[in-house]
């Protein structure tokens, strides 16, 4: 593998080539949050709360930093006015979605972010994928998906492959930053528990 | 056909056959005219050509869109070109007697040019024709989509034998860039540019692709394009591909677009047929197919990334990658997608050179565009200008102004991303740059022309409206930055707007566009950005005076009945369908604001004599006039 020597908060960082700028960062021991990513999951780019600035031929621009992919001589900045304030609107954001969320409670004091700026409507979930993709790329069950596109998408079970793989996984549930995914598969429990292929509990 | 030399003995034939002089009549079946009756028009062409025993002496051909959809069905007959317009069945046997039997002209079915009162018999002699250059879009009126010999008649495909024969693939993509043609999609990123990097991208297989989702509210240039010259869209993605060394080309085309999708299929069997699709092209070695592919139908589809990302059969979002797509496209293989427009200019490129392309246009934005024509304009249609054409000569010259008498207020250019663009910029050269810098864009052709009676406030709610349902949800801030600042527009517009509204509108807008995943989010709070800048006092309006000053937003509105002017005639009142008009014969109409929905048939009934409804924003409603005062007694029964 080719070494990239490139700049993050004007250190010198030596990364892989094909690593992202946050892999790089976090290396080298710099701090970028994250709320959608997972080392073991493929980048998602969906919360944008890991945005750093690159500087790209004299010309600054926010990108996110879990999907950005190292060069040679790059110049990454990963914190500045314009990056916590983006950091903060989205925390708030997602505030008004998951208002009780530890994970975004925590980020939300480090950024100054106001839980009560934007009109709540609160399902919970926020989006990030968590559950969705380990469930595809880990397990490879797609117990769990997407469904709806905008301001009405949500997550939700499958009945048909939960009821058959999720009883003795629930590997995701940990992953949840708020408590919509366990809500989910209650929802899912109580809809399918008439039918005899949802198994609560093991066969003996 | 296994050579060139073969194809051109095969158009001579073609060209032998016909006979130039010989009357032809040509209906419109573009989408638009369809949806006005012209599969009715046609019917009755048929049987009456057939009954007045004319069905050899004339050719009856079915074209796609001709552009002025406003008053279509539109027939052109040649070789004279006496065009009619909005033509009915029941003026089909006067056609076919007087026009084809008799060579008279039916005056009554010319267009009339308002300003002169002059009939005008010529199609190219109507101002709306007149003012445009129609060098992609003009044979739409002129050739069968369903006929590869029509495109072969006017000249089809000779640039794919050029390119063949005559040039090399790095010739053709050097010719291309030269011309500096950019993407008619959106961007107006150069094509020459990006086919190179495809071109010189790793990999053994490489992709050309059609982007044929056009789905911004008002634009269907593309569809109708496609639907009415399929064959110059394929010929140009063949051309392309020569270029770039792909052999697999997609046309992904929205399923709601059927007659595209249908005309698009056709063109591409008889290019097989005819062996200008499939293996060693024109015995030239090159090998190319072509697959359509029909999307669902969601605006977010459009976007790059996420149209590859569909193609390949998964859901339409875009992918998160700073990669471009012409180097990992399509199942990471260098793809190129361009707009059916873009494809469409290629031919012609090739044909005529990039010398003759660039005299047309401006320093940064080459050739002619085509533009979706439509809102509060007299010639609804599809207009093709060359770049930097002023906004004004394209609405008023070509579009014919405002209908009704209303004043112009606005044009929002680029579908729900680009921007709404005010009278005093009405001498804007219309090209990428220049709308860019007035905080618009070109998008994909879009143009919708607002009058006075619009609410700029309410024209912003309704595209970021449409963008939340568009938004694919996966990053936060388009799915919950385009959700809250719907919200807060729709506040403003209720009369429920505060202070600080503004200012946080503008920082979620900075949001948007600096951290969304994609162009869709980037360019979401466009509607909102553009409004601002050239009518934030209507914003102020709303929000500090509880007024909209277009008299648009029904929370802020109050229909009121003028005491001095209401003759008591009884329409408004028996119209009402809320039952909130009060009064009767010879006693003054009031309304009642307590049941009033304001729906406002009430202001649209009541006669223009009279004038007597009003609409109140922003003002104290007067007070009621006393019951007994309410009587009025007629000059006619005093004496």
């Amino acid at each position: 593998m080719t070494k990239v020597l490139l700049q993050i908060d004007g250190r010198e960082v030596t990364a892989r080539e094909g690593m992202t700028v946050l892999q790089a960062a976090q290396s080298a021991g710099i701090p970028i949050p994250t709320l959608c990513h997972h080392e073991r999951l493929e980048p998602y780019g969906g919360c944008r709360i890991c945005v750093v600035e690159v500087e790209i031929r004299d010309w600054t621009r926010l990108v996110a930093s879990c999907v950005y992919p190292v060069e040679q001589d790059l110049a990454v900045t990963t914190r500045s006015e314009k990056i916590d304030r983006t950091r903060k609107v989205v925390l708030e954001l997602l505030l008004a979605r998951a208002p009780d969320s530890v994970a975004l409670l925590d980020l939300a004091k480090e950024y100054g972010a106001d839980s009560g700026r934007f009109r709540k409507q609160a399902s919970f979930c926020i989006h990030c994928g968590l559950c969705v993709r380990y469930c595809a790329e880990v397990k490879k069950k797609n117990a769990v998906g997407f469904i709806g596109r905008g301001a009405t998408r949500e997550i939700s079970f499958i009945p048909e492959i939960a009821s058959k793989e999720c009883w003795d996984c629930k590997e995701c549930f940990p992953l949840c930053p708020t408590s919509a995914l366990q809500a989910a598969y209650v929802l899912t429990e109580a809809l399918s528990s008439s039918s005899p292929s949802f198994r609560r509990t093991p066969e003996g | 056909m296994n050579s060139p030399a073969e194809l051109e003995q095969f158009r001579k034939g073609i060209l032998l056959k016909r006979d130039p002089d010989k009357p032809g009549i040509t209906l419109c079946c573009g989408s638009a005219c369809l949806a006005s009756g012209s599969g009715e028009v046609m019917a009755s062409l048929e049987e009456e050509i057939e009954r007045q025993g004319l069905s050899d002496a004339v050719d009856i051909r079915q074209t796609g869109c001709h552009g002025c959809c406003e008053r279509g069905p539109i027939i052109v007959i040649r070789p004279e070109e006496i065009c009619y317009l909005q033509i009915e069945p029941k003026d089909v046997p006067e056609i076919v007697l007087q026009t084809l039997g008799e060579k008279e002209i039916v005056e009554r079915l010319l267009y009339v040019d308002p300003s002169t009162n002059a009939r005008i018999v010529h199609e190219s002699q109507i101002p709306f024709y007149k003012n445009q250059q129609r060098h992609v879009f003009g044979s739409n009126g002129s050739i069968d989509p369903k006929s590869i010999d029509d495109y072969l008649a006017i000249g089809g495909y000779s640039a794919l034998t050029k390119a063949l024969s005559a040039m090399t693939a790095h010739q053709v993509l050097e010719e291309i860039k030269k011309s500096n043609l950019r993407g008619r999609g959106g961007g107006g990123f150069p094509a020459g540019r990006k086919w190179e990097g495809s071109r010189n991208a790793p990999g053994e297989v490489k992709h050309v692709i059609v982007n044929a989702d056009e789905g911004d509210p008002g634009a269907y240039k593309d569809r109708s394009l496609l639907e009415g010259n399929p064959h110059s869209v394929l010929e140009g993605l063949i051309i392309g591909a020569y270029a770039i060394g792909a052999h697999e080309g997609y046309v992904y085309v929205r399923q709601e677009y059927p007659l595209a999708v249908e005309n698009v299929g056709i063109a591409i069997k008889q290019a097989e047929e005819y062996g200008l699709l499939g293996g060693n092209i024109l015995g030239s070695g090159f090998d190319f197919s072509v697959t359509v592919h029909q999307g669902a139908g969601a605006f977010v589809s459009g976007e790059s990334t996420a149209l590859m990302t569909a193609l390949e059969g998964r859901a339409g979002e875009p992918r998160p990658k700073y990669v471009r797509s012409n180097i990992r496209g399509l199942s990471n293989r260098p793809s190129v997608l361009n707009n059916v427009e873009t494809w469409a200019n290629v031919p012609l490129i090739i044909n005529e050179g990039a010398d003759w392309f660039t005299q047309f246009g401006t320093e940064g934005s080459k050739g002619t565009k085509i533009f979706s024509l439509v809102g509060n304009i007299t010639n609804t249609g599809l207009v093709e200008v060359p770049m930097g054409i002023t906004l004004r000569d394209i609405i008023y010259k070509i579009g014919g102004g405002i209908p009704a008498g209303k004043r112009f207020k606005a044009v929002q250019t680029g579908g729900p991303s680009g921007g709404c663009i005010p009278e005093e910029l009405l001498d804007l050269k219309v090209d990428f740059d220049e709308l860019t810098k007035a905080g618009s864009m070109m998008g994909s052709g879009g143009m919708i022309v607002m009058d006075e009676d619009t609410c700029m406030v309410d024209v912003a709610r309704y595209f970021l409206d449409f963008l939340i349902d568009e938004s694919c949800g996966k990053c936060v801030p388009c799915r919950e930055g385009v959700r809250q600042m719907l919200e807060i527009l729709t506040d403003i517009t209720k009369g429920e707007g505060t202070e600080g509204d503004i200012e946080l509108l503008e920082e979620l807008s900075a949001v948007a566009r600096d951290a969304s995943l994609c162009a869709l989010g980037a360019t979401a709070p466009n509607p909102i950005l553009s409004t601002l800048r050239y009518f934030r006092d209507e914003y102020e309006a709303h929000i500090e005076e509880k007024r909209c000053p277009a008299l648009v937003c029904k929370e802020l509105i109050t229909y009121h009945i003028d005491p001095v002017k209401c003759q008591a005639c009884m329409i408004c009142l028996r119209k009402c369908p809320a039952e909130a008009i009060i009064g009767g014969k010879n006693m003054l109409h009031a309304i009642d604001q307590e049941k009033c929905t304001k729906c406002g048939t009430c202001f649209e009934v009541c006669p223009p004599r009279f004038g007597a409804v009003q609409k109140l924003s922003g003002e104290f409603l007067p007070p009621p006039v006393p019951e007994d005062a309410r009587i009025i007694v007629r000059r006619s029964k005093e004496q």
